[in-house]
């Protein structure tokens, strides 16, 4: 084990190399680029024994990602933002399909207008696809939550595609110590991928991705429900075998002084950090205030979430994307699965800083009631 | 006579039209590669006469993913394949001229440039006719269809075929190739190169349609023939840059023998048929045939 100041895209290639991935169809955007350059020169430089795939768009990463990992090998890609969008019709075709690779996503905002910076729009768009998504907080996580989303991917009860979204900029290009684990103890973690369900092999021929009528479809489309369900367990599985052997405890959310607080935050990604130095602020004046990282996003922990909030008055869910005509997607979701007094906050869209400032805010409107169920902060005055 | 193995490779019993030109077109592909070949399809005809769940007529391995990314999904299988150490397994990708000449143009542009080890089959019936024949870049000049039909001011689809193998010989590949399921020995033995071909290789492949052409289900064949005993579709090929016409009719029948037979055609007065001739006049003379 080394320890090395590196950005949570150096971590995600480190990841990467690690697990082995057999075939990386990748294409640069901002602010995944660096990701795609390091595991470049890894192959080039023969740390990774794998097949670079430099492909013309994200279309045609995701299209070769799929056509790969068919074949019975461990694939990696990494896009961002307008990649991501790109992607969108083959990420349902990949979960579809069964294919277990992971995708890491850069967290950007949408066009129009341009805006190269953070916010969790693009993946928040995808999250009907299939896939698993977990957002991270830091480089370490990063790292870690890389390495774990392929033994859940290729748990036999889930064989579903995941997706690491870590922060653009926030934490994509901001350097803090992170621990890369030995190859000895990963191999251990996560042996070589042995694709049993479905693989292209002329010694054993099958065809993959027919055309199911409405008599088999529903049926499809229903097992894909049952290993998101089952992934549940299977990720707070993975996570437990991964603190045994690293030392890193996480889950599928990750409370913090939830246990007696009247107020719960509930967010996820790199905002955490912020908020959790806001709600050591407020207890030290008194106030019950607590926060709920929500590291899996699909599947949605609601009994995790439920647990961890059963104490509490009310919660202020943060979202970096909108829905638009309801809310932020998180608070949404919240609504329609805990039964608790819960108002949403917009905020950080296109990379907008969500300051300490912003987070007492969202803390004040909250305990004394806001106007409105979403409300957006730090909009301009006219 | 080339060799043409009969074993089988797409079983019968598979929903094509009576007289479907692509289930030939596939099947004689198949008996030139053999058994050692996983086969890549875009969406369309192909796709759907031949996977419905839980049903295949693909003796071989077959993935279908989208419709305008087989080139990008034959790149992952043959990388994924290489690098396993399976260098001998055929990689073959099949697509219509929709899926290749409109949507699927910049995925396989980017799998030729790339220089994977394949062979991608444009099975062209010159319209998208999964869907019910709605012209593509694919669709010759004069051919009317749902989307350019005729009418009191339109005699059809006013601009010429996509010259689509050219756009592939471009890309500087070691192997492009015309070809019509009418002559089967010619196409098997341009599969078989394109197989034997190290790097990309793309064959373009007429293929009659009855039901987007308008012909009995009977004479998918003798269309095929006219179009190149006509000059309508001229058979070569381009190894390392070097073109060769590989098939020269006795003498070049008048265009009007291919079009009268086609309902596609059928509404052309002479005028316009005279100007289809002298296109294919201008691509005959250019080409040497």
């Amino acid at each position: 084990m080394i320890r090395e100041v590196m950005t949570a895209n150096k971590a995600v290639a480190e990841a990467a190399r690690l697990a082995k991935p057999q075939v990386i169809p990748v294409y640069p955007i901002t602010p995944q680029t660096t990701i795609s350059e390091y595991l470049a020169q890894y192959v080039a430089d023969e740390k990774i024994d794998a097949k670079y795939v430099k492909v013309e768009s994200e279309h045609s990463a995701i299209s070769a990602a799929v056509g790969a990992s068919a074949t019975g090998v461990r694939v990696f890609t990494a896009t961002s933002s307008q990649g991501l969008m790109l992607m969108h019709e083959i990420l349902f075709a990949a979960a579809g399909m069964r294919t277990p690779f992971v995708l890491a996503d850069a967290n950007r905002a949408i066009s129009a207008p341009l805006n190269i910076w953070n916010d969790q729009q693009d993946s928040i768009a995808q999250r009907d696809a299939g896939w698993l998504q977990i957002y991270v907080e830091n480089a370490q996580e990063a790292l870690d939550t890389t390495l774990m989303a392929y033994k859940i991917s290729e748990n036999p009860k889930v064989l579903l595609p995941s997706m690491v979204c870590l922060d653009g900029f926030i934490l994509t290009h901001t350097v803090e110590p992170v621990e890369i684990p030995d190859q000895e103890p990963v191999d251990e973690f996560l042996p070589p991928y042995k694709a049993e369900h479905a693989f292209l092999d002329p010694k054993n021929p099958m065809s993959i991705g027919n055309l199911a009528d409405p008599d088999y479809y529903l049926e499809a489309r229903h097992d894909m429900q049952v290993a998101m369900e089952n992934s549940i367990e299977v990720i707070q599985q993975t996570c437990d075998e991964f603190a045994e052997i690293f030392g890193r405890k996480y889950g599928l959310v990750e409370p913090y002084k939830t246990e007696d607080a009247e107020i719960i935050f509930v967010a996820m990604g790199s905002l955490c950090s912020t908020i959790r130095v806001i709600v050591d602020q407020l207890r030290e004046q008194g106030e019950k205030v607590g926060l709920l990282k929500i590291r899996a996003y699909r599947p949605f922990p609601v009994e995790a979430i439920d647990e961890a909030v059963k104490n509490c008055d009310k919660l202020a869910v943060i979202d970096k994307n909108v829905t638009f005509g309801i809310g932020g997607a998180l608070y949404t979701d919240i609504k329609a699965k805990i039964h608790k007094e819960a108002y949403g906050f917009i905020a950080g869209l296109g990379g907008r800083d969500i300051t300490p400032d912003s987070i007492l805010e969202v803390y004040e409107k909250t305990k004394n009631v806001p106007e409105k169920e979403v409300t957006w902060i730090g909009l301009k005055e006219e | 006579m080339v060799d043409i193995p009969d074993k089988n490779l797409l079983a019968p019993g598979h929903r094509g039209c009576a007289g479907c030109g692509a289930s030939i077109a596939v099947k004689l592909a198949l008996n030139a590669l053999g058994e050692n070949t996983v086969a890549i399809s875009a969406t369309g005809c192909l796709e759907v006469m031949t996977t419905p769940y839980p049903e295949t007529a693909w003796e071989i391995p077959f993935i279908h993913v989208a419709f305008e990314n087989s080139g990008a999904v034959a790149s992952g299988v043959e990388s994924a394949l290489r690098i396993q150490g399976k260098e001998n397994v055929n990689v073959i990708a099949f697509g219509g001229d929709g899926g290749t000449v409109d949507i699927g143009l910049q995925s396989l542009s980017g799998a030729m440039e790339r220089g994977h080890n394949m062979t991608y089959i444009c099975y062209d019936n010159e319209a998208y006719m999964n869907t019910g024949i709605q012209r593509s870049g694919a669709t010759p000049f004069g051919a009317t269809t749902t989307t350019s039909p005729m009418g009191s001011a339109s005699f059809g689809e006013d601009k010429p075929k996509k010259n689509m193998p050219m756009i592939m010989a471009a890309h500087g590949i070691p192997y492009v190739a015309t070809a019509s399921i009418a002559y089967p020995e010619d196409y098997v033995n341009k599969v078989k190169k394109a197989a034997e071909t190290k790097g990309p290789a793309y064959i373009h492949l007429q293929q009659p349609c009855t039901t987007g052409w308008g012909y009995p289900s009977d004479k998918t064949i003798e269309m095929g023939r006219l179009a190149v005993e006509t000059g309508s579709w001229i058979l070569y090929e381009i190894v390392d840059g070097k073109f060769e016409i590989t098939y020269r009719p006795d003498e070049r029948k008048p265009v009007k023998e291919y079009l009268a037979p086609q309902k596609r055609f059928r509404h052309l007065d002479d005028e316009l048929i005279e100007k289809i001739q002298k296109y294919v006049d201008a691509e005959c003379e250019e080409l040497g045939l």
